[in-house]
């Protein structure tokens, strides 16, 4: 069970090999997390996140298939995710996500629709699935990964941005449908950070590293507020960001 | 069904399950006959011991019978009988109870499963010491026990958290009292030492001792402290012999105070006003019952001043040799900046048989803290790690933090535990959030 501090102890997640989920996880299981099922597509990035939270102090890391690809398949992994997890689930992270490019995604309805179903519809399918699991448990916390991409989708990432918009904006109103179950959900909205995903790209304005994500959302565990900035002062920023102008935004961020 | 959000005084982790308000044995037997199941008393404990997410929840306020004093002061209550509603009965008929915790909001059935202490422990023990016999509805059945007749299940229940069966109905040995008073001396130290010894040296010439410590002062003022000691007025104290039982509450804090609201500034505004304006040595004062135990019933719902975020209490014991322990945890809290409320420090007698039973010979200290700075949860860490080390334990009813591993440790009749609630409970139906959080014993 949680405690008091909002420190969990089993965690399931989604997209375990994430480098942000990765750099979570460790911090969980450093405070008071022993169980983390690790969902995810690739054994060899799986298996080092396994060892790296083992090495944190987790006593059990079940290993399980994710394909984020064929969102029909996101109800029988979180139902196999639940089982390994041995016991009622303090904390499932929704962290599936794929950056994609989008120069060569935008002429292409085969990529849109991948791009959609791994940032948008299995996210959303899984879920569903969980919220019906944790509404039964009487307990138990959501944290989506939502990207400040979808704050104000950007001409350069519209497929990225444009699908964690529709994740963000329908995990906003799930959020709504838990008052008053016992679980709860809570949104990450971290700025660009430094990923495989990322590499190469040049660096931004409020770029952090995985770990200090990781800090905010330790901090955002235990506070409960419904979003979590990282850093917290993009909420700031991206208030006046949604607002600018057109042509101005554009010549801010679409440079 | 209908699913209720619950949660305990410290109002942090909540979560939510069926409560059901049982109204006979059989009510209560049917209900244990599914897992998971907990009882639940007046909701006092701090952390998550009286609700389980997901299951059922039996409110034991169902249970209110209070039958005759007997001539040597030996009653039989129901487990849902408050402490307050007790003494309105006994207190008249002068009789008082033999332990009270800081509140007269606890149930019988709360005070037995978290084996509560008062300011008399190191005179008369805890809650259980003063229990005759009990009736507890185990999922194999009813079973009625004393200290040796299934003495195994009758401990296991002391102390025991709710985890060995859901108790309806408990024979104990009241105290005697001629009149509803209370002679108090007190004294005022500049430091932790200095109450420190004064309890070491002065504490057994009183049934009731209990020190107050600002943990706020740093330096030389450190543990700053004001102990009280006292025991009942006889009929040649006082003027007059009144025999009155305690009043209702009749002030209530109405909404959620703003978190923060309790910071580092306030609370050592509040602990420095508190140590100036009391008398710095005051002997034989008279005061009533209710000032002397329960200072804080007069408020109700106090527990909102700490916010939204809710509030954690941290009480440890260690043995006489660890004395030191009391100062280090103190150093730590007053160096962190870690704001805290006066902490509450006494010395505790011998502990009993109850395997969880929290009450160990040497000191005690229960610390206020309000959540919400980043650092609180690595300090507590920190000071779980002193009282191993010393061979101390931290008190289950008021836990919402500890690490499974450390109450093994601090708890080493645990497994002692866990053999009795197989034996009673082999399906492990009765479970808590706590049970749960801390793997002593239940369902997961
Ligand atoms: C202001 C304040 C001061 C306090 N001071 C002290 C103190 O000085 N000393 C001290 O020892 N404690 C103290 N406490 C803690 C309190 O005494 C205990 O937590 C007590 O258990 C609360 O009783 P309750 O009826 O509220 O039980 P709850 O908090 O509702 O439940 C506590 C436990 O009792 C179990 N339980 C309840 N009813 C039954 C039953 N019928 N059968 C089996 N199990 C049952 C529950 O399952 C749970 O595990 C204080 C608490 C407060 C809020």
């Amino acid at each position: 069970m949680e405690n008091a501090f909002g420190q969990p102890q089993r965690v399931i997640v989604l997209g375990g090999s994430s480098e942000i989920a990765r750099a979570i996880t460790k911090k969980l299981v450093a405070a008071r997390a022993h169980t983390v099922v690790l969902c995810g597509r690739n054994p060899e990035l799986l298996a080092k996140a396994s060892e790296e939270a083992l090495d944190y102090g987790a006593t059990a890391t079940p290993l399980v298939h994710l394909d984020a690809e064929h969102p029909a398949s996101a109800t029988t992994t979180v139902d196999e995710a639940f089982a390994a997890a041995g016991g009622s689930v303090d904390l499932v992270i929704v962290a599936v996500g794929h950056l994609g490019s989008q120069a060569d995604d935008e002429t292409s309805p085969e990529a849109a629709l991948a791009m959609m179903n791994v940032n948008f519809t299995w996210p959303v399918v899984a879920l569903t699935e969980v919220r019906n699991r944790l509404v039964a448990q009487g307990s138990g916390r959501i944290l989506v990964i939502s990207s400040v991409a979808g704050m104000r989708v950007r001409r350069s990432a519209y497929l990225y941005g444009g699908a964690k918009a529709g994740l963000d904006r329908l995990a906003d109103g799930l959020a709504d449908s838990l008052e008053g179950t016992g679980a709860s959900l809570q949104l990450l909205r971290p700025g660009a950070v430094r990923t495989r995903m990322t590499a190469g790209l040049a660096d931004m304005p409020f770029m952090t590293g995985p770990n200090e994500v990781a800090e905010y959302v330790m901090a955002g565990l235990s506070t409960n507020q419904r979003v979590i900035w990282s850093p917290p002062v993009l909420r700031w920023v991206y208030l006046i960001l949604r607002h600018l102008p057109r042509q101005l935004w554009r010549m801010v961020m679409d440079r | 069904m209908s699913r209720q959000k619950l949660m305990g005084w410290g109002r942090t982790a909540p979560s939510f399950g069926d409560l059901q308000l049982p109204r006979s044995e059989e009510d209560v037997l049917h209900a244990l006959g599914h897992g998971p199941v907990i009882a639940r008393g007046l909701g006092r404990s701090y952390g998550d011991p009286a609700q389980v997410s997901g299951g059922v929840v039996l409110d034991n306020r169902g249970f209110t019978t209070i039958g005759e004093i007997s001539p040597d002061g030996v009653v039989t209550v129901e487990a849902g009988v408050s402490l307050h509603e007790l003494l309105k009965v006994t207190i008249p008929l002068g009789w008082f109870v033999p332990v009270t915790p800081g509140t007269r909001q606890v149930s019988v059935g709360g005070a037995i499963a978290a084996d509560v202490h008062g300011k008399n422990h190191h005179v008369d023990g805890s809650f259980g010491d003063h229990v005759l016999s009990m009736r507890i509805l185990t999922p194999v059945g009813a079973f009625d026990v004393t200290p040796t007749h299934h003495e195994d299940l009758f401990w296991a229940t002391i102390g025991g958290m709710g985890l060995t069966g859901v108790v309806t109905s408990v024979t104990l040995r009241l105290t005697a009292i001629e009149t509803d008073r209370v002679l108090v001396d007190t004294t005022k130290h500049r430091n932790l030492d200095s109450v420190m010894d004064a309890m070491r040296t002065g504490d057994d010439a009183y049934r009731y001792s209990v020190a107050w410590v600002d943990c706020m002062t740093k330096g030389a003022s450190m543990g700053r402290a004001i102990l009280t000691r006292g025991h009942h007025a006889g009929v040649d104290d006082v003027e007059a012999v009144t025999l009155a039982g305690p009043t209702n509450a009749r002030l209530r804090v109405p909404v959620d105070a703003p978190s923060g609201l309790l910071n580092p500034f306030t609370i050592r505004a509040f602990n420095q006003l508190w140590y100036r304006v009391a008398p710095s040595k005051k002997d034989r004062e008279i005061q009533g019952l209710s000032t002397f135990f329960h200072p804080l019933d007069g408020l109700n719902d106090w527990n909102r001043m700490y916010g939204r975020r809710g509030f954690v209490q941290y009480q440890f014991a260690v043995d006489d040799y660890h004395g030191d322990v009391v100062v280090k945890a103190i150093e730590r809290l007053s160096s962190s900046g870690v704001p805290s409320f006066l902490a509450v420090l006494k010395r505790f007698g011998p502990g009993n048989h109850g395997p969880l039973s929290f009450p160990m010979e040497g000191w005690t200290l229960a610390l206020d803290l309000p959540v919400g700075p980043s650092a609180l949860p690595g300090v507590l860490d920190d000071l779980d790690d002193l009282v191993l080390d010393a061979g101390g334990r931290v008190y289950l009813a008021k836990d919402a933090r500890l690490r499974p591993d450390a109450v093994r440790a601090m708890y080493p009749r645990l497994d002692d535990f866990l053999t009795v609630k197989q034996t009673y409970d082999p399906d492990q139906r009765l479970t808590s959030d706590l049970a749960r959080r801390l793997n002593i014993g239940g369902q997961h």
